[in-house]
């Protein structure tokens, strides 16, 4: 694992020449190509069948696993240890989730054509500024990335130039996302206050109720996870990702050596929160539902705990981490739904005592061992 | 009649347009001036009016006892301190007083730490590609690639830094005389004008003091460099000229046997610490 001499390629194709990563991209569609297979090609019934609401389970994990590379960018590789992503996540669900509104039309409660139910529930004439232009996919979709990159633009500026940093932007993002919370509670908001946005039908045409549009949504959702992986692998590898490292470690170094620190720490914030908003996105239609509760600073916390059980600044760290918290959490919260903050937290503190560099760390460290024992038998001979 | 001869000829390439290798205006001789410089911090003068002037090429050696001023002079010049009053030019032509420490950093402004900071978790070879005077803005460092020119340049820093076989380590490992060799590698690849070193050999065993002392004569002359430094026996092997500072301003300046006679630099400094030896 010792860094070597970087190397002369293009910077986005960098990481397709990295072991982790062919082994990473090798093993997650190796785990989407069996759940498929065992899906649709192993009758019900059967043992090995994987049935719909399985797949959309693990759909809605990977799009967890998605929200926990974009933190790891962030946390592992800048330093910025952000309590707050949760909302770029909920806003990109947001954004899907007006744009799946708006496609029920008339077949709503009210069957009225423009307005969703709650709008007409609460005796408004007509639609908000803000939701024109959700009815189209190409718009939806586009904001699923602005919006929450546009957010993370103004806030991270406004952060980073004050060179407010360590534990005293983890609370400002924390507040960031509490009073978010709050606003969308509020029903004067325009996004369905305590209830959210639901009662989904379907999404570019596709049924969102049908089996065959829950295995198209999972398997989308794994290839968002690859493509953002890439990414956030080919930032960590490029000399950008060095100076993020550098950054993250002495800031006040790697601005006399000539780096506008502030700027290079707001790139890598808003293109996390871009990715964090893709993976709110995935998640809705999956979930089926949005509301403010996503916003909650609890939530927020949990994903920091998904990267720090899964290893930090590794980017599959996290994807083990959040898989296999949210797995527990699945199981756990199906046998005795009191207990799994209790079991979350003697994880949590287990993992810092015995594997403070997670689960990634461990598998490293075995990789390494394993190697150890091959060397003196290949001096032997 | 050679003017017009001059200014029709094809090849001649006329002063405005042709690209500076430095934008650093030396042709008065001096690197640096500060004039009449005062820092207070709450009422309590770190600098009270200090003048320095610091020649192009120039090897420099500031010596004086603690709260002196010495680090708080450095910070002015590298733009982390703002001065209560006086100015601050490098070259003539910039006024540092109105940039900001990246901008100074470009210029050409190359700054060593008292305590040897460098990125521990990148390798040896990966911190002197940081450092590299380069683009260093977003996207041209997110696509920057590694050429054989790049290699080639830190290869020869770490030939004179003496830290080839370390190249692939991580910075962490190493020895507290290797990471302060390291950060002078670091100062090297951004190509300064003006290097400023906050003692450089504390900490340091006598033959990597000795080390030391050869690289930074060695710089001097492509560079000018600003050594602030307690140990005297290392200030003597280096140094040509050296300025004494006291309360903020300088005391005395010159040679290194010219101020050690100097009877006030004996009062303050040399002599309280003949002192405390005695």
């Amino acid at each position: 694992m010792m860094t070597q001499a970087t190397s002369s390629q293009f910077w986005l194709t960098r990481p397709f020449g990295e072991r982790a990563t062919q082994t990473f991209l090798g093993v997650l569609f190796a785990a989407l190509l069996l759940v498929t297979v065992l899906h649709l090609a192993v009758p019900q019934g059967h043992p090995l069948h994987v049935n719909a609401y399985t797949v959309n389970l693990f759909g809605k994990y990977l799009s967890y696993a998605l929200l926990a590379v974009a933190v790891d960018l962030v946390w592992g590789y800048l330093g910025i240890l952000s309590l707050g992503h949760g909302a770029f996540f909920a806003i990109g669900g947001y954004a899907m989730g007006m744009y799946l509104m708006r496609q029920i039309g008339e077949r709503g409660t009210y069957g009225h054509p423009v307005l969703p139910d709650f709008m007409v529930f609460l005796n408004w004439e007509s639609l908000p500024w803000y939701w024109h232009g959700f009815d189209m996919a190409w718009f939806a979709f586009a904001m699923v990335l602005l919006a929450p990159g546009l957010l993370a633009l103004v806030f991270g500026f406004l952060a980073f130039r004050s060179r407010v940093t360590g534990v005293y932007l983890s609370i400002i993002t924390q507040a960031l996302t509490f009073a978010l919370m709050l606003a969308f509670f509020r029903n004067e908001m325009g996004f369905g206050g305590n209830n959210g946005l639901t009662d989904f039908r379907e999404l570019l045409g596709f049924n969102l109720r049908s089996d065959a549009t829950r295995l198209g949504l999972f398997i989308a959702t794994g290839v968002a996870l690859a493509l953002g992986y890439i990414l956030c692998r080919a930032i960590v590898t490029s000399k950008l990702g060095r100076v993020c490292v550098a950054t993250r470690d002495a800031e006040a170094r790697t601005r006399f050596i000539g780096y506008r620190v502030e700027r290079f720490q707001l790139f890598v914030f808003v293109v996390s929160a871009m990715l964090a908003g893709l993976a709110g996105a995935l998640y809705v239609p999956q979930v089926g539902i949005i509301n403010p509760s996503e916003f909650s600073p609890l939530f927020s916390i949990e994903i920091v705990l998904w990267v720090a059980l899964g290893g930090r600044a590794t980017l599959y760290g996290a994807v083990i981490g959040a898989i296999l918290v949210n797995y527990a959490k699945t199981i756990f919260t199906g046998i005795m739904p009191d207990a799994w903050l209790f079991a979350l937290g003697a994880l949590f503190v287990l993992v810092t005592v015995l594997l403070p560099k997670g689960v990634a760390g461990l598998l490293s460290h075995l990789k390494r061992r394993k190697e150890d024992d091959h060397l003196p038998k290949e001096a032997a001979v | 009649m050679s003017l017009l001869q001059s200014l029709k000829a094809r090849d001649r390439v006329f002063e405005f347009m042709a690209p500076e290798a430095s934008p650093v205006d030396v042709r008065h001789g001096p690197i640096l001036y500060m004039e009449d410089v005062t820092v207070s911090f709450d009422g309590f003068k770190a600098i009270n009016n200090l003048n320095l002037t610091i020649d192009d090429g120039e090897l420099r050696c500031i010596i004086g006892p603690n709260g002196a001023g010495k680090t708080t002079m450095m910070d002015i010049i590298t733009g982390k301190t703002r001065p209560t009053e006086g100015s601050v030019w490098f070259g003539s032509r910039h006024n540092l007083l109105h940039m900001n420490e990246p901008e100074i950093a470009s210029l050409g402004i190359g700054r060593k730490f008292q305590k040897p900071t460098v990125f521990e978790a990148l390798s040896v070879f990966e911190n002197l590609e940081l450092a590299m005077a380069a683009d260093k803005r977003i996207f041209p460092t997110l696509t920057a690639r590694m050429t054989g020119e790049i290699k080639d340049r830190i290869d020869d820093v770490l030939e004179t830094i003496g830290l080839t076989a370390l190249r692939f380590q991580p910075a962490g490992i190493l020895s507290h005389g290797q990471k302060q060799w390291l950060e002078i590698g670091m100062l090297l690849m951004q190509r300064p004008r003006l290097l400023l070193v906050d003692e450089p050999v504390a900490g340091m065993t006598e033959q990597e003091m000795e080390r030391t002392a050869e690289l930074l004569t060695g710089l001097a002359g492509k560079q000018s460099v600003v050594v602030v430094e307690h140990d005297m026996g290392f200030v003597r092997s280096i140094a040509r000229k050296v300025t004494v500072l006291h309360q903020g301003s300088v005391l005395a300046e010159g040679s290194m046997d010219q101020v050690s006679n100097d009877p006030k630099v004996v009062e303050v400094y040399l002599g309280s610490d003949e002192e405390e030896s005695a």
